[in-house]
């Protein structure tokens, strides 16, 4: 226990990863697609944009994934859309995990009148079908990539205020908090140093569903023509394109982006558990 | 009746396997109460809880055998077992609330019980219900029927519990710790109903407690049980008297009762002396807290007057619900008072509102040790974090400084300076005490409010801690307001006392007065209720 903080910290992620292999599985998995969306043009062997003769190629040695329509290599746009998706629902889940932590801080702390109109806007967002609500907010704003994240951080804002200020609410006349406010803290620096940090096990949680949400989401509006244009490389835009083609048997188009499509989505929705464990401390020895 | 031959239970953890209990025996007769008394992690629940063959997951008995009344338990199967559990052998548990299942009516709860064991039909349940309820001695028990858990208090709670371990008229009552959390009064009334119930049945009870006192008032027997091992049994007064094993004579000593002096409390201690007292420090005056309730206000506080003088120590003796802990916190500025005036060092604190008291010159003056240690400390922040904490808000102070005096807090309250990196969890109760301890100090307050700091710790622990805390008044001048439910550790700590019941004074004078002539009822009836050995 004299090891300094970060030794400790680097040994207790080892134990979770150690103790768990599914989480050692998805940690594995993040840093592939991590990889994919740093490196992606270079790791492409074709340019994901460039159209050659060979159209609809089958899957083969020179081209993985075969070709679309235009004679586009499936492989290399499967792999350079790596980044534009992860992109999107990780600036959508950032977003909606710090606007939601503040609005879900205010109204569990203070409660009364903020928790009453935070709390009821908040339902009335998740009163609407979330999808539809996020199409709206697209079409309303203009068709950009940045507003299908702001339209994604908004419909998954709700979810991550509700577990907050439930943790900050049952943890708001705790003893440490007390102890906090005796020590000259003030109410503003006893939320934020103080009873937030320990919502963050269940946050994290939150945040790995989200994400898999998120990616969906993205795709889902491509998918149906919002968001991100063709000719970019995009898995929800490449399912729609390839849907075509299924009837006449070229599946490849829709199967490989989809493929990528459902293993970010497992991946993150794998990563809950280990990810609330790395940050729980009661989980440390 | 019951015997347990050489009882070994283990159990998986993170760090290898660890022994609970290591070869314990144990013989129970019929109609026999016998107290296995020992601090936590001694192993006495585990022992109980392999009687009923009901342990944690990861925990296993690789040795030893079970017998109640012929029948091997340790190789009985699960069937056999669910026979023998409630109908045989029943157990009442520490928390009632948790044990009982808060979304039904209690009497529907007993019947469940009465008719699993098929000893209640259909329609004769409910009289048979009603007739457990006035068994415990629950008043208007047709009525109570229909109550839920969370409408009736703790004490009401742990005797419906008691009525459901004994609906099924059990030979033998498991009791694990049935009265911690409860208050003093409250405690008297259970125990004194399960040894009367135990007499007119002619039942055993085996009565788990950390509680040498306790024990020695309704047991005929007791085990003192320290890491898994029996250490020493025998007749309590024996055991009181003339213990042999070093281990039980600590916790005969650690033991508070009326008339002990603090310093007795830990063997070979010296006595402390006490400071002189200077002029008033702290006066309050007419204090009242007024709450709004859902139905109609709620008086915490009706007008509570006192004075303490520097170097002095005021305890404030109540039970759940009088409202200490109400003006503890009002005294600390965490909340304001209704009306009333708070005054220290003859200057008024009600001219900044509590919300704003953070930024108060005289915030680092008043400091407060918490009930509950584990709860009191951010269980992301190590010990020195914690400690440190009040020096970066209320002092100018450099990081290498604060460190260093960091280490100076741990060495005054004996915590080892090797645990200071450590999470509140890997603490025991005892350095998660001292560390509060340390960071109520760290910024040299004048005035400490102490709310019921050993209430969560083992009498052996709270034998250090009080000792601890009447040296560091002694050394560093300090002035204490000490809220306990417990008379007989005010009476060692303090030298005034008032008696608070449902927000008001009862009693207020000298501790020696208050304990050897107390004029009101209610002081009285709670020095009754500080349990006393049989002789």
């Amino acid at each position: 226990m004299s090891t300094s903080p970060s030794q400790s910290f680097a040994a207790h992620v080892g134990y979770v990863l150690r103790q768990n292999p599914v989480t050692l599985i998805t940690f594995s998995l993040l840093a592939g697609l991590i990889f994919c969306a740093v490196l992606g043009p270079l790791l492409a062997p074709y340019d994901p944009l460039a159209s050659s003769d060979t159209i609809l190629q089958p899957p083969s040695g020179a081209h993985w994934f075969g070709t679309d329509h235009l004679g586009r290599d499936v492989f290399s746009r499967v792999i350079v859309a790596t980044r534009l998706d992860m992109t999107i629902s990780i600036g959508a889940v950032a977003l909606s995990f710090v606007a939601g932590s503040i609005l879900g801080c205010v109204a569990g702390y203070w409660g009364g009148w903020f928790d009453a109109i935070i709390s009821r806007g908040l339902d009335m967002i998740m009163a609407f079908p979330l999808f539809v609500l996020a199409m709206g907010i697209v079409a309303a704003l203009g068709n950009t990539v940045e507003n299908v994240i702001y339209a994604t951080a908004v419909i998954n804002t709700p979810f991550y205020a509700r577990v907050v200020r439930a943790e900050v609410n049952i943890r708001r006349d705790a003893g440490f908090v007390q102890a906090a406010k005796l020590a000259g803290n003030s109410d503003l620096r006893v939320v934020a140093m103080h009873i937030f940090p320990n919502a963050l096990p269940p946050m994290m949680v939150q945040v790995s569903l989200n994400m898999g949400w998120a990616v969906l989401n993205a795709a889902g509006l491509s998918f149906i023509g919002l968001g991100v244009r063709p000719p970019t490389p995009e898995w929800g835009i490449m399912v729609a394109e390839g849907a075509n083609y299924i009837i006449s048997g070229e599946w490849w188009l829709a199967l490989f982006p989809g493929l990528s499509l459902m293993l970010a989505v497992f991946t993150f929705n794998l990563l809950g558990d280990g990810l609330r464990d790395i940050v729980d401390p009661k989980q440390r020895r | 009746m019951l015997q347990i031959r050489d009882l070994r239970v283990q159990f998986e953890t993170r760090n290898g396997p660890v022994d609970a209990v290591r070869g314990i025996n144990l013989d129970l007769a019929r109609g026999e109460t016998l107290g296995i008394v020992g601090e936590s992690g001694s192993g006495k629940s585990v022992t109980a809880f392999s009687v009923l063959r009901i342990l944690d997951e990861g925990g296993k008995i690789i040795a030893g055998d079970l017998t109640y009344g012929g029948i091997n338990l340790t190789a009985a199967d699960e069937n056999a077992l669910n026979d023998i559990r409630g109908r045989e052998i029943s157990m009442v548990f520490q928390n009632p609330r948790a044990a009982l299942n808060p979304i039904r009516k209690i009497g529907q709860q007993i019947e469940d019980v009465l008719r699993q064991h098929s000893l209640a039909t259909r329609q004769d349940a409910r009289r048979k219900a009603i007739t457990a309820l006035e068994e415990v001695q629950i008043k208007d028990a047709a009525a109570r029927y229909h109550a839920y858990p969370f409408e009736l208090s703790g004490g009401m709670c742990q005797r419906i519990v008691i009525a459901l371990a004994l609906a099924c008229q059990p030979q033998l009552l498991i009791a694990d710790e049935p009265t911690t959390g409860l208050d003093v009064t409250t405690q008297k009334t259970v125990m004194d109903l399960i040894q009367n119930l135990a007499k007119d049945r002619g039942m055993s009870v085996l009565l788990i407690t950390h509680d040498l006192g306790l024990a020695g008032q309704y047991c005929n027997r007791l085990l003192v049980m320290k890491d898994g091992e029996v250490v020493e049994s025998g007749p309590p007064a024996k055991l009181t008297k003339e213990a042999t094993h070093a281990y039980t004579k600590k916790l005969v000593a650690a033991t508070p009762h009326k008339g002990k002096a603090l310093h007795n409390l830990i063997l070979g201690g010296a006595a402390v002396p006490v400071p002189d007292q200077g002029e008033v420090l702290l006066s309050v005056r007419n204090v009242t807290k007024t709450y709004a309730g859902k139905s109609g206000p709620v008086e915490a506080l009706r007008g509570i007057s006192f004075n303490v003088r520097k170097g002095g120590c005021l305890g404030l003796v109540g039970e759940s619900g009088s409202g200490k802990s109400t003006l503890s916190s009002i005294i600390a500025r965490l909340q304001d008072a209704t009306t009333g005036e708070i005054e220290f060092e003859g200057r008024n604190l009600n001219d900044t509102p509590a919300a704003r008291f953070a930024s108060d010159p005289r915030r680092s003056e008043i400091q407060m040790v918490f009930q509950d240690a584990t709860e009191s400390l951010n269980p992301r922040h190590t010990a020195a974090q914690s400690i440190m904490e009040p020096m970066r808000h209320l002092t100018k102070t450099i990081p290498r400084d604060r460190s260093a005096r960091v280490h100076e807090l741990a060495a005054q309250v004996g915590l080892p300076a090797a645990l200071l990196s450590r999470l509140p969890h890997q603490l025991s109760g005892g350095q998660k005490a001292r560390v509060g301890i340390a960071r109520a100090l760290a910024v040299n307050p004048k005035l400490l409010i102490l709310d019921e700091p050993t209430a969560a710790l083992d009498v052996s622990i709270q034998a250090l801690v009080l000792n601890l805390l009447a040296d560091l008044r002694h050394r560093l001048n300090l002035t204490y307001v000490f809220v306990s439910h417990d008379l007989a550790v005010v009476q060692m700590l303090c030298d005034t006392a008032l008696v608070m019941r449902s927000g008001e004074c009862v009693e207020y004078g000298p501790t020696d007065a208050v304990l050897s002539s107390p004029k009101s009822p209610y002081t009285q009836e709670l020095i009754a209720a500080i349990p006393q050995p049989r002789p």
